[in-house]
């Protein structure tokens, strides 16, 4: 099913894809997943440079436990694409050695909270080794994490870890929100000299648009303006961008014109297309999954007053999910974002329409 | 010196006394506490003694600097060269080296001079020399790390078919570290040409190796990763050397990696922070000080005539001009440049740095202006 938003996330993309799309303009749009796209990604990134090489648990034969790997082993064969020992930090370290070798590895946390036996290796080594080694040496190596929840996952399976990766110099933190934009980042992420931390929001996974792969979008580091609007700017990113859509299509109702960006890129941070949109709407609002207090909402308030006080009518609102650890299934529609609660914090800011 | 392992043989537990090829006397020893090693030619022999007495008296010029307060910290290897420099000399110029922060001695016989080597210690950037001309890893401080790194490097080294071997050091301390554990497993898996040496100088900062392990020794934990493991006299330079030699060309040749465990002792503190004299009786140092690891080459190449007075007297005089071009290059103030703090971050421009850049070139440019009305 494709609803409103998704047309729009498409036309968005195909306009930024026109060059690039342009040689598959004959062919006809067919459903792509963001699992298939990124599917697609790696493949095509395997097919063009044989540095390119994938491993993590379950992702040979199995196809990873999202199917995000599947095929890669038969196509490329068990020296590009295999299975690792079940131990993240193990995972992430020898792609340190590789990657200094010349090798672009491209690894899969399997899940958000899985990834945090590697913390020491992300934020000690992949994050400063440039730095440390005064440009001697850099990693160009992708960690891929699947992120965030609502897709009834158990206990550690739901996190949202980006606020630890994005305060982290020296580390690239992408999350894409949709099929066309997953395909083109992860293509950037591998093609870059810079370590990335690839976000994937599970609960987007199976999500499907209209699309001709291989497609190129906005490039990764710009945030993207997926709905126009003139009285409040909703800043969402991986899977809140939908969240924000369907409270843009509810406000409407309201009498509220509001415009909706997509982050795409966590770190680097896009200020010029944020400022320039709450310069038009004068009220921003981010939303996301991840807890409150520290979270990354409050960079993005911060960094929105920072550059624009004058040009607002009132405070950046935040809306995130509990203070708490991420809840069981049965209970996990109650912490994360409602389109709802989204309106309802539009709503405190006692609105005057005309 | 085989080092061939038969079907079968890597249950079998690393010896219980650590392999020898020179006792504490420099007598040439023979029989099973060899292990089936043989000692390394006079010549071998020679420029590995040459390699101690020069690290040693680079090790003992920067201790000395680090009491004036010239260096910020320095953690020393004094009493460990053997274990160092027998493993580090076992490899290829065109071989990888991992090292650990103690490891500055090792980084010297790599060929990387003094003040490279020196510049994290001195406060200057974390890490002084080119990595890649000296195929030699920016030192690691966090414990353990470094290892898998080792192993990933090798592991790329042989997809792409290149006969590289990656050494990496590790501490006593370091081998009780989960990465530690992740390193030994996924290179004995993925059969890496990778060469796991730990420098187990019995403590960890204060922490005595029993404190560390039950284990009988560390060695013996390569039986449960299948991997071969050697419990080495670590103050036996020609032991150390040989039994890391045939490891390195076992994995040269496809026979994955070897973990290797040298008995050690750190004669002095942990850094110049440390206070050894809180968790260790001055008696046990005073032992291992007369189980020296360069007077006990010393003894048997003068027994055997390979070192003549002529030669001590050159080796002496050549760890002189070392020790007096680390000084200078000490004295010397060196010049940074507070701007290249924002060009190492990102290979890709970042707005944002850019402006934090140019902030600070503005501040400099007035702190300069202002200093010289």
């Amino acid at each position: 099913m494709t609803t409103a938003h998704e047309t729009e996330t498409k036309t968005e993309a195909a306009v930024d894809a026109a060059p690039a799309a342009s040689a598959g303009a004959t062919a006809s749009a067919a459903p792509v997943t963001m699992a298939g796209a990124l599917n697609r990604a790696l493949h095509d990134a395997m097919a063009d440079d044989d540095t390119v090489v994938v491993f993590g648990e379950d992702i040979g034969p199995l196809g990873g436990v999202f199917r995000v790997t599947d095929g890669l082993q038969a196509a490329f064969g068990a020296d590009r694409a295999w299975d690792a020992p079940l131990a993240e930090s193990g995972i992430v370290g020898t792609a340190i050695g590789m990657a200094v070798y010349g090798l672009r590895p491209v690894v899969e946390m399997q899940f958000d909270a899985f990834s945090y036996p590697a913390f020491e290796q992300i934020v000690s080594h992949v994050a400063k080794m440039r730095n440390r080694t005064k440009g001697r040496l850099s990693l160009p190596m992708v960690i891929r994490i699947p992120c965030a929840g609502a897709i009834g996952g158990v206990e550690h399976h739901s996190d949202s870890s980006e606020s630890y990766w994005a305060s982290t110099p020296g580390l690239t933190v992408m999350m894409p929100s949709n099929p066309a934009d997953a395909y083109s980042m992860l293509r950037e992420a591998i093609a870059g000299d810079d370590p990335v931390i690839f976000m994937e929001p599970k609960s987007r996974y199976w999500a499907k648009d209209e699309l001709v792969l291989p497609v190129r979008t906005a490039p990764a580091d710009r945030a993207v303006v997926v709905r126009e609007g003139t009285d409040v700017t909703l800043i969402g990113y991986g899977p809140t961008v939908r969240t924000a859509l369907e409270a843009a299509d509810a406000a409407v109702d309201e009498g509220l014109s509001v415009e909706v960006i997509d982050l795409r890129s966590l770190s680097p941070f896009d200020d010029a297309t944020l400022d320039a949109s709450v310069r038009k709407t004068g009220r921003a609002a981010v939303i996301h999954e991840a807890a409150k207090f520290g979270g990354y909402g409050a960079e993005v308030a911060a960094r929105i007053t920072e550059r624009n006080f004058f040009h607002l009518a009132a405070p950046v609102l935040r809306i995130t999910g509990f203070d708490i650890p991420y809840p069981s299934p049965k209970l996990e529609e109650h912490h994360l974002p409602t389109p709802d609660r989204v309106l309802e914090a539009l709503a405190s800011w006692e609105w005057e329409l005309a | 010196m085989s080092l061939n392992v038969e079907p079968g043989t890597l249950r079998a537990l690393p010896s219980e006394k650590p392999l020898r090829l020179l006792d504490n006397a420099g007598h040439a020893l023979e029989g099973e506490v060899t292990g089936g090693f043989e000692l390394p030619d006079a010549d071998t022999l020679l420029e590995l003694y040459r390699r101690m007495v020069v690290a040693r008296r680079f090790d003992v010029q920067v201790t000395a600097l680090t009491r004036q307060g010239r260096l910020a910290t320095y953690p020393s290897a004094l009493g460990e060269e053997a274990c160092e420099i027998g493993a580090v000399s076992a490899i290829r110029p065109e071989d990888w080296f991992f090292p650990t922060y103690r490891d500055s001695v090792a980084l010297l016989t790599r060929g990387i001079r003094p003040a490279d080597i020196l510049a994290s210690f001195r406060g200057e950037w974390h890490n002084g020399y080119d990595q890649r001309e000296h195929r030699t890893a920016a030192q690691a401080t966090p414990l353990a790390t470094q290892t898998l790194h080792a192993v990933g490097l090798a592991h790329a080294a042989r997809l792409r078919g290149e006969p590289i071997v990656a050494l990496t050091f590790l501490g006593d301390g370091a081998t009780s570290e989960g990465d530690a554990h992740e390193a030994f497993n996924f290179g004995a898996v993925w059969q890496t040409p990778t060469v796991f040496v730990v420098l187990n100088n019995q403590y960890a900062i204060s922490v005595p190796l029993e404190r560390q392990t039950n284990a009988a020794t560390l060695a013996d934990k390569a039986v449960g990763y299948g991997m071969p493991g050697y419990f080495v006299d670590g103050n036996d330079v020609a032991a150390m050397y040989a039994v890391t030699k045939a490891a390195v060309e076992r994995a040269r040749t496809g026979g994955g990696p070897t973990l290797i465990e040298g008995f050690t002792y750190r004669i002095e503190a942990h850094t110049n922070s440390d206070d050894p004299s809180r968790y260790r009786d001055q008696r046990e140092v005073e032992h291992w000080r007369r189980r020296d690891p360069i007077e006990r080459l010393e003894k048997y190449l003068v027994s055997e005539g390979v070192l003549t007075e002529s030669i001590r007297e050159e080796i002496a005089a050549a760890a002189e001009a070392l020790a007096a071009a680390t000084r200078e290059a000490m004295n010397e103030e060196a010049e940074l440049d507070p701007l290249e703090l924002f060009d190492h971050v990102y290979a890709a421009e970042r707005p944002a740095l850019r402006e934090q850049r140019d902030a600070l070139a503005a501040e400099l440019a007035a702190r300069s202006e202002g200093g010289e009305r």
